[in-house]
C-alpha cells in the first residue's frame, strides 16, 4: 500500500529508490550483528572443524592440516572403544527421556494454568530449574558421589531403593512381564530428573496454553462437553504445535547438557589428548546424528501438528 | 451470599431470588437428583489430590537445597552422627568461610558479576537488533538466513570449540595483523573474544533469544511504528522510542535469561574466561582445591571423605547460586508473567 503512495512522488525525484529496497537495506543492518557474527564466529570454524576432521593437526608456529582422508572417522568408529558405546547410550537415553519430560512438563503447565491459592509461587517454584539446572550446577549435582554411597547403603539394607520397587514386588510376580508399565515406573523413579530438566519446556506449554481463547471453552461446555473431550479436542491440537517445539527443545538440551559423557569425551579428546581431528571427527560425527534425528523428529510430528491460523 | 442476602431483602419484589439463596445445600442437592452433591465431592478430591502433588512436586525440586543449606552448617562430625539428620548439633559457619577461601569468593563474585553484566547487556542488544530485523523488514535471503539462526541453535557449541579455540589463539583478520607486527594476535587471555562472540549474537544460547523475541515483536501490532514513519521519524529512532519500550518486559526475560546461564556457564567460561576467577569455575575445581588444601595443612597425601567434600561443595554451590536466587525472588513475577505473555508458536 505505502509503496504505491510514494511510487508517484518518487519518479519526480532524482534518485528513485523503492520502499522494498530501504526496507531490505534495514533489514540487513538490523541483522548485521548475527551476519558477521555467524560467518565469522560459526560457518568458518564449523568449516576448519570439518576440515580438521579430514586430517591431522600438527603444531608448528602456526597450524598446518595434513590431509589423511577418513583417517579420523576410522579411528574412532573401529579403534576408540569409548566413543561409540558413549554415544548409542546417549541416544537410547534421549529416546527413553524426551516423551517423559514431554508429557510431565504439558501436565504440569495445564496444572499451572489453573487458579487456585498460591499459584505465583508454586510457579517461582516450577520454574527454578531454569537456573538451577543450567550450566555449572548440574555437572555438581550428578557427580554427588555422597548420595550415591547413601542410595547405595540404603539398597543394602532394604533391597528396595525406590517406592516402585515396593510397588513392583506387592502387585507383579517376579521376573514377570511389565511392558510399558516399566517405563512408567522408571519415569516415576527420576521424577527429580524429569522435573529438573523441565522449566522452560514448561514455560513454553504454558504460554501456549494462555493464548488458548477461553470463549472456545465456553462454547464446547454449553455443547455438553466433557472435560476429557474438551482436552483432546481443543487443548491439545491448540498446543500441537508446541510440542515440535518441545521436542526439539528437549532434544538440543539433552544433548549438550553439560555432563554428558560424549561431550567430555570430545573435550578430553582434545584438551588431554590433543588430537584435534580425533575430537573434530566426533563432534562431526555427532552433530550428524543430532540434526539426522531432529530431522526425523520434526518430519513424523510436524504432519499431526494442527496450525489454528 | 451474605451480599445477596442484603439485595433481597432491600428489593421485597423479586422474593424467589432470597429463596433460592436460603435453600439449604441438601435442599438443591434433592432438587438437582444428586448431581450436586457428585460435582462438590469430585471437585473437592481433585482439589485435594492436586494440592497434594503439587506439593510433593514443589518438595521434590526444592529439597535438594534446603539438604544443602542444612549440611552446609554443619560441622565435619555432625556429617558421620547418625542421630543427626537435618539440622546440625552446632551451628558453625565454618563450611562458609572454607569454601569462600578456597573459592576466593568475594573477588569472584564482583568478576562475575560485572563480566555476566557486561555480556549480557551485549547479547540483549545485538540479539534485540536482529530479532527486530527479522520481525519487521522483507529482504532477499531472509529465510535463509533465519535458517542460520536455527542452525546456531542446533549447532552444539562444541563441534566448533577446537577451532574457535584456535581461531582466537592465532587471531587475524585477513591476514592485517601478522603484516604488520610479524606474527597473529593471541586473544585467548583476554575478555575480548566472548565479547565479540556475543555481540554477533553467537554467545550461549542466543539463537534462542533470538528466535524468542522475534515472536513477540512479530504480536506487536505495526500501527504504532507506522504512525512513527508517517510522522517522519527514522527508522532506528523508531524501533529505539517506540518498539523497545513496548518489549519490556520480553527484554527483561532475556536478560535474565542471560545473565544466569552466563553465571552458571562453565563452557565459554572455561574456554574462554580462564584468566578471571568466574564463581562457575572456581565452584567445578572446588574439590580439587579441598584435596590440595588438606593436604598442604596436613603435610601428607590424605584425601578428605567424600561426606567433608560433598558438603564444601554444597556450600559453595549454594553460595554461587545464592545471588541468583535473590535476584530471581526480586524479578520473579515480571519474569514469569511475560515469558507466560510471550506466546511462543512456531
Amino acid at each position: 500500500m505505502d509503496k504505491e503512495k510514494n511510487q508517484p512522488r518518487q519518479r519526480k525525484q532524482k534518485k528513485p529508490k523503492s520502499m522494498a529496497y530501504r526496507n531490505a537495506v534495514a533489514g540487513y543492518l538490523f541483522t548485521a550483528p548475527f551476519i558477521i557474527g555467524f560467518l565469522l564466529f560459526l560457518l568458518v570454524p564449523l568449516m576448519q572443524s570439518l576440515r580438521m576432521a579430514f586430517s591431522t593437526v600438527k603444531f608448528e608456529g602456526g597450524i598446518a592440516y595434513y590431509f589423511i582422508k577418513f583417517a579420523n572417522f576410522k579411528y574412532i568408529f573401529t579403534v576408540d572403544a569409548e566413543f561409540v558405546p558413549l554415544m548409542l547410550d546417549e541416544l537410547w537415553q534421549m529416546i527413553y527421556t524426551i516423551p517423559s519430560i514431554i508429557v510431565f512438563s504439558f501436565f504440569i503447565a495445564i496444572v499451572l494454568n489453573q487458579e487456585f491459592k498460591g499459584r505465583g509461587l508454586v510457579r517461582a517454584i516450577f520454574f527454578l530449574p531454569v537456573i538451577l539446572s543450567s550450566g555449572v550446577l548440574v555437572g555438581l549435582e550428578t557427580n554427588n558421589t555422597l548420595m550415591q554411597g547413601l542410595k547405595d547403603v540404603i539398597a543394602e539394607t532394604s533391597n528396595a531403593t525406590s517406592i516402585t520397587d515396593v510397588v513392583k514386588s506387592i502387585f507383579f510376580a517376579e521376573g514377570a512381564y511389565m511392558g510399558p508399565i516399566q517405563y512408567v515406573f522408571d519415569a516415576v523413579d527420576r521424577v527429580y530428573d524429569i522435573a529438573m530438566s523441565s522449566g522452560i519446556q514448561i514455560i513454553i506449554f504454558l504460554s501456549g496454553l494462555q493464548t488458548i481463547s477461553a470463549s472456545m471453552f465456553e462454547a464446547a461446555k454449553i455443547e455438553g462437553a466433557t472435560a476429557w473431550e474438551t482436552f483432546w479436542k481443543i487443548t491439545f491440537p491448540m498446543v500441537s504445535s508446541l510440542i515440535l517445539v518441545n521436542v526439539i527443545y528437549s532434544i538440543i538440551d539433552f544433548f549438550v547438557r553439560s555432563d554428558n559423557e560424549v561431550m567430555n569425551h570430545i573435550k578430553d579428546t582434545m584438551t588431554a589428548s590433543v588430537e584435534y581431528g580425533r575430537s573434530s571427527a566426533m563432534a562431526w560425527t555427532y552433530f550428524a546424528m543430532i540434526a539426522v534425528i531432529i530431522a526425523i523428529v520434526s518430519a513424523f510430528i510436524s504432519k499431526r501438528v494442527y496450525y489454528y491460523d | 451470599m451474605i451480599k445477596m442476602n442484603i439485595l433481597s431483602k432491600k428489593s421485597n419484589k423479586v422474593k424467589h431470588v432470597k429463596n433460592e439463596a436460603f435453600k439449604s445445600f441438601w435442599e438443591r442437592n434433592r432438587l438437582s437428583n444428586g448431581y450436586l452433591l457428585k460435582k462438590t465431592i469430585g471437585r473437592k478430591i481433585f482439589k485435594f489430590c492436586r494440592a497434594i502433588m503439587l506439593f510433593g512436586l514443589v518438595f521434590l525440586i526444592i529439597q535438594p537445597i534446603l539438604s544443602k543449606i542444612s549440611v552446609s552448617f554443619m560441622e565435619e562430625r555432625d556429617l558421620y552422627d547418625a542421630t543427626i539428620i537435618n539440622i546440625p548439633r552446632t551451628w558453625s559457619t565454618s563450611n562458609y568461610e572454607l569454601s569462600s577461601e578456597l573459592m576466593n569468593y568475594w573477588k569472584g563474585l564482583g568478576q562475575t558479576l560485572w563480566i555476566s553484566l557486561l555480556v549480557a547487556v551485549i547479547q540483549v542488544a545485538s540479539t534485540t537488533l536482529v530479532a527486530y530485523g527479522f520481525a519487521r523488514y522483507n529482504f532477499p535471503g531472509k529465510k535463509l538466513l533465519f535458517g542460520a539462526v536455527i542452525l546456531s541453535i542446533v549447532i552444539p557449541p562444541q563441534t566448533i570449540l577446537t577451532a574457535l579455540y584456535l581461531n582466537f589463539r592465532y587471531f587475524d583478520i585477513f591476514g592485517i595483523f601478522k603484516m604488520v607486527t610479524g606474527q597473529s594476535l593471541n586473544l585467548l587471555n583476554s575478555i575480548l573474544p566472548y565479547l565479540m562472540i556475543s555481540a554477533g549474537a553467537m554467545g550461549l544460547k542466543n539463537g534462542l533469544y533470538i528466535f524468542m523475541l522475534r515472536q513477540y515483536f512479530r504480536g506487536i501490532p505495526k500501527e504504532m511504528e507506522e504512525a512513527a514513519y508517517v510522522d517522519g521519524c527514522g527508522k532506528l529512532k523508531t524501533f529505539l522510542v517506540i518498539m523497545l519500550p513496548d518489549a519490556k518486559p520480553m527484554l527483561t526475560s532475556i536478560f535474565l535469561f542471560s545473565y544466569v546461564w552466563q553465571w552458571t556457564d562453565s563452557f565459554y567460561s572455561s574456554l574462554f574466561l580462564r584468566k578471571f576467577n568466574l564463581l562457575s569455575n572456581s565452584v567445578a575445581g572446588l574439590a580439587d582445591k579441598l584435596m590440595q588444601y588438606i593436604q598442604d595443612i596436613s603435610n601428607r597425601t590424605q584425601f578428605p571423605s567424600t561426606a567433608y567434600t560433598q558438603a564444601i561443595i554444597s556450600t559453595g554451590t549454594l553460595m554461587v547460586i545464592a545471588p541468583l536466587i535473590i535476584i530471581y525472588i526480586v524479578a520473579q513475577k515480571g519474569f514469569v508473567e511475560s515469558l507466560a505473555q510471550s506466546g511462543i508458536k512456531m
